[in-house]
């Protein structure tokens, strides 16, 4: 019987708390602070104290660190106009007080479209703020093991991060189960099917895809040691890294040719056994994946 | 604008005894389907003060008796209570209150 604390059911709070060093979390713009969405009330929806995010400092294993956590549970994670500024700001203030790491703990359906186009001008600033502080040499770390998965722009977010950490039940994409199926229709992809939505967006596909750097059991105190392991590895963006990932991506396209579901992909990719998968629990996938694919 | 639309916002206040010395605010809950977010902080005057915004509208009754009930158990003075509501049933915004009342007890 295994009674580590699961990461997926913590709210973002519980999560802050349990994963960095006791006590050490001292949050910028609080809920008494009152920095609310300007746009939530006029749609009769009632709004967070904090915008659905904590920001602030903490240390994780005695190094100082700057940590987001989104809340899955209030409307879905989405970026609004607030919540957004509050991530920017933080990463801002990482170029100036240069932490060991900035760490994200992401959760979120991507920009609230409530608020339209000041959510999706929010996101597309995160992800300039990211760079510059990935640019400057500073880790931003991105845990991705909420119900709700990473998706939308704040899908495109984590992947703009120098390492990503998720759990097996974690999900990371573009567009959701919901979006696609309600695009291109039932029969291209149902997302009612709960094993073909954790196959296709899941975290060990994104493990073994190279998408994610490392894949954890649904556990708060896994998602801390690798969140230690990340600390320190810096990726600065160069030409090159940009061309090594387009390379990475031409592959992955003309080994998927023809493949209808990740399975075949996996199989591809050479990885033996691909139908156990879905069976295998955090610690084996992680055995999977050929040491090339683990440079990172 | 559509009217019905609006949040509706309760205000009650009761007379407290229990003073409680300085605390630094305290948040509990999520502002999520069916549940709510409570923030506790240090009011001014001898009063316990609730602010309420819900989006489900025409339950002032049940309100005023659920913060009332509240208040009789922990008859506080000098503090602000602050809800974000998203259609919590009464029993979980009575769990909600005594959960943020234990944290300033804690």
């Amino acid at each position: 019987m295994n009674n580590a604390l699961s990461f997926a059911e913590c709210s973002a709070r519980e999560r802050i708390a349990a994963l960095f060093d006791a006590g050490s979390f001292h949050e910028w713009l609080p809920p008494s602070a009152r920095v609310m969405s300007p746009h939530l009330a006029q749609l009769g929806v009632p709004s967070a104290f904090d915008d659905g995010v904590a920001v602030g400092r903490a240390r994780l294993g005695g190094q100082p660190v700057f940590v987001a956590a989104q809340e899955g549970e209030f409307m879905g994670g989405g970026v609004g106009e607030v919540h957004g500024a509050k991530l920017v700001g933080l990463f801002q203030r990482a170029l100036r007080d240069r932490p060991s790491a900035v760490v994200l703990l992401a959760e979120s359906g991507g920009v609230r479209l409530h608020e339209a186009n000041a959510g999706l001008i929010a996101v597309s600033e995160v992800m300039r703020a990211l760079l510059d502080v990935r640019n400057a040499g500073i880790p931003v770390i991105v845990l991705i093991g909420g119900r709700n998965g990473c998706f939308g722009g704040m899908g495109i977010v984590a992947r703009c991060a120098d390492h990503l950490v998720i759990s097996d039940t974690g999900r990371l994409a573009m567009s959701g189960p919901e979006v696609i199926e309600a695009s291109h229709g039932v029969e291209e992809f149902d997302a009612r099917d709960r094993a073909l939505v954790w196959r296709t967006t899941g975290g060990k596909h994104r493990y073994l895809l190279g998408d994610a750097d490392q894949i954890v059991a649904d556990e708060v105190p896994a998602f801390r040691e690798a969140a230690l392991r990340a600390l320190g590895a810096s990726r600065p963006l160069t030409l090159a890294d940009l061309q090594a990932e387009h390379r990475l991506l031409a592959q992955r396209l003309a080994a998927g040719a023809g493949a209808d579901d990740a399975v075949e992909l996996w199989q591809q990719l050479g990885i033996t056994n691909a139908q156990q998968v879905p069976d295998l629990n955090a610690a084996q996938v992680h055995e999977l994946r050929q040491p090339a694919a683990a440079t990172s | 604008m559509n009217m019905s639309a609006e949040l509706e916002s309760l205000t009650f206040e009761f007379p407290g005894t229990q003073v409680v010395a300085g605390f630094a605010p305290v948040l509990v809950g999520v502002v999520g389907s069916g549940n709510l977010e409570v923030l506790l902080e240090a009011g001014a005057g001898a009063s316990c003060r609730f602010d309420v915004q819900t989006s489900a509208r025409g339950f002032g009754t049940i309100w005023a008796a659920v913060c009332r009930d509240f208040h009789l158990r922990h008859p506080l003075a000098g503090v602000r209570v602050s809800i974000h509501d998203m259609g919590a049933t009464p029993a979980v915004v009575s769990l909600r209150l005594a959960q943020a009342a234990a944290e300033i007890a804690a």
